[in-house]
């Protein structure tokens, strides 16, 4: 274990930018090595003034590529960026493949974006604890945007919402896309709503289609009314490219409203809300796992599990049952 | 499987032409075999795939050349690593490559070289022996 001092050095390294340092503390969050809670107390105070920005929708959207899009405006308005760019794990070898990047190479050179490709590292498709302790870290670097894609087919990923300030949801023409991201919930969540490809056959039908849903959807006077922007983020010839700089206004625009309508507050609450639940489920967990470890217990309790004698709600209340004196047993003595 | 260091591999594919499916059946192999591969894909410069590797903080970068510069290439990617700082990530290399520059590229500082049609299980072995002797957890 790294003594405070050492890991405070690093702290000190990554509050001056230093994105190695920042490369360093990711990788021991995403390990969850042993330092990594001393580094994110020390972390922590010097986070949450960056604007975060969710970019989420089906995979091959087009994410990436309009991210692209985004960093370049924003480097021209002078702003530094950070990308956190999250692709499953395979859930049979636990490893991955983080294509994100291929989109993005042309800022490696910059030395205002800080990307970093993220496996999802076997939770399924939603934002995890790591996420959010990335996020502060890029954040704690001094960035004053940072940018999360995350794959959104359906409800899972509906977790960006609690960290991010501003959610884009991105869909294409054809197949009924922005049908199942509707019915997914997907368009709930957003602030934006982009139809990517909209050079494509279909997208017109899409647009009304979306812009249809929203009008019936019923919104309280001073409330965000999502705006849905089409886009081209790929083209043969670059005249051709279409919609970015109103999505970049859209953004703007958006954190504009957060500012104005204390809006910003309660999407700040709701972020700790979810870390300080995160947190809590992990390491209650590993308290409980490591206080049955070596007692032979835990394969007894899954044996009797098996054998019909037992199922899971009794083993877990009879364990925490040993851990936690419930709230009615301290009411009553 | 959530906890605990994983091995981390930046595959690029340096130089003009354009073809990367060696490339692609190594970092699936890689990915198959437990290893999370940031893939950078096509024409990277030196500095382009060192930057990545720092940001991404990867054990190796493993580079597919088919363009005949490799010597130049690998030179200037082990350079700007130590110049960065950052002179212990394992860098590896496969693709048309002449067995006689195999010796000087490794006294230069490359680990180990695949020729192509490399059986993927051989390059896997060969980081994780290799990484895993470098590692203190
Ligand atoms: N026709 C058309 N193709 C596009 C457009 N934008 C992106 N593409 C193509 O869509 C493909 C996927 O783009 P990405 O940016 O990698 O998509 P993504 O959503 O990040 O994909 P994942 O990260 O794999 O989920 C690429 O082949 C792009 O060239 C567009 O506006 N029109
Ligand atoms: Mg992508």
């Amino acid at each position: 274990m790294k003594n405070e001092k050492i890991i405070n050095e690093m702290v000190q390294k990554l509050l001056s930018g230093d994105r190695r340092m920042a490369a360093r503390l990711i990788t021991l969050v995403e390990d969850e090595a042993e330092e990594n809670h001393e580094a994110m107390k020390q972390i922590y105070p010097h986070t949450g003034k960056a604007a975060i920005v969710g970019i989420t929708g089906s995979a091959g959207s087009g994410k990436s590529c309009l991210i692209d899009h985004l960093i370049r405006k924003f480097r021209q308005q002078g702003k530094t960026i950070g990308v956190v760019a999250v692709d499953p794990s395979s859930p049979f070898s636990g490893g991955a493949f983080l294509g994100d990047r291929i989109r993005l190479q042309s800022h490696s050179s910059d030395d205002g974006v800080y990307i970093r490709s993220m496996a999802s590292r076997g939770y399924l498709g939603g934002l995890t604890r790591s996420t959010h302790d990335v996020i502060r870290i890029i954040e704690a670097m001094g960035r004053d945007i940072v940018i999360v894609e995350t794959l959104g087919a359906g409800q899972d990923e509906i977790d960006v919402i609690h960290i991010a300030q501003t959610c884009v949801v991105v869909t294409t023409p054809g197949m009924g896309d922005e049908i199942q991201a509707l019915k997914a919930g997907l368009m709930e969540i957003a602030d934006i709503i982009v139809l990517n490809k909209a050079d494509l056959d279909g997208a017109n039908t899409c647009i009304k289609n979306l812009q249809a849903s929203l009008s019936i959807t019923s919104f309280e006077e001073g409330e965000w009314v999502p705006q849905v922007i089409p886009t081209v983020a790929v083209a043969s010839k670059p005249e051709d490219i279409r919609g970015i700089d109103e999505l970049v206004s859209g953004i703007l625009e958006h954190q504009k409203y957060l500012h104005i309508s204390n809006a910003l507050e309660r999407v700040k609450f709701e972020r700790v809300e979810q870390e300080l639940g995160l947190i809590f489920k992990d390491e209650l967990q590993k308290i409980i796992f490591k206080g049955l470890k070596g007692t032979g217990k835990k394969k007894k309790y899954i044996k009797s599990i098996l054998e019909g004698k037992n199922d899971p709600y009794s083993v877990v209340e009879e364990i925490l049952g040993s851990y936690l004196i419930t709230d009615g047993e301290r009411r009553n003595g | 499987m959530t906890q605990g260091k994983r091995i981390r591999i930046l595959i690029a594919k340096p130089g003009l032409d354009g073809h990367d499916r060696g490339a692609k059946v190594v970092a699936r192999a890689l990915r198959n075999a437990g290893m999370e591969v940031i893939y950078v894909g096509l024409h990277q410069t030196p500095l382009q795939i060192v930057n990545a590797a720092i940001d991404e903080d990867v054990d190796a970068i493993g580079l597919s050349i088919l363009s005949g510069a490799h010597k130049t290439i690998f030179t200037k990617v082990i350079a700007l690593l130590k110049k960065r700082g950052v002179p212990k990530v394992l860098v590896f290399g496969g693709g048309t490559i002449p067995k006689k520059d195999w010796n000087g590229l490794k006294s230069m500082g490359v680990g180990e070289i695949f020729t192509p049609g490399s059986d993927t299980s051989k390059i896997i072995n060969y980081l994780n022996r290799t990484l895993k002797r470098d590692k203190n957890v």
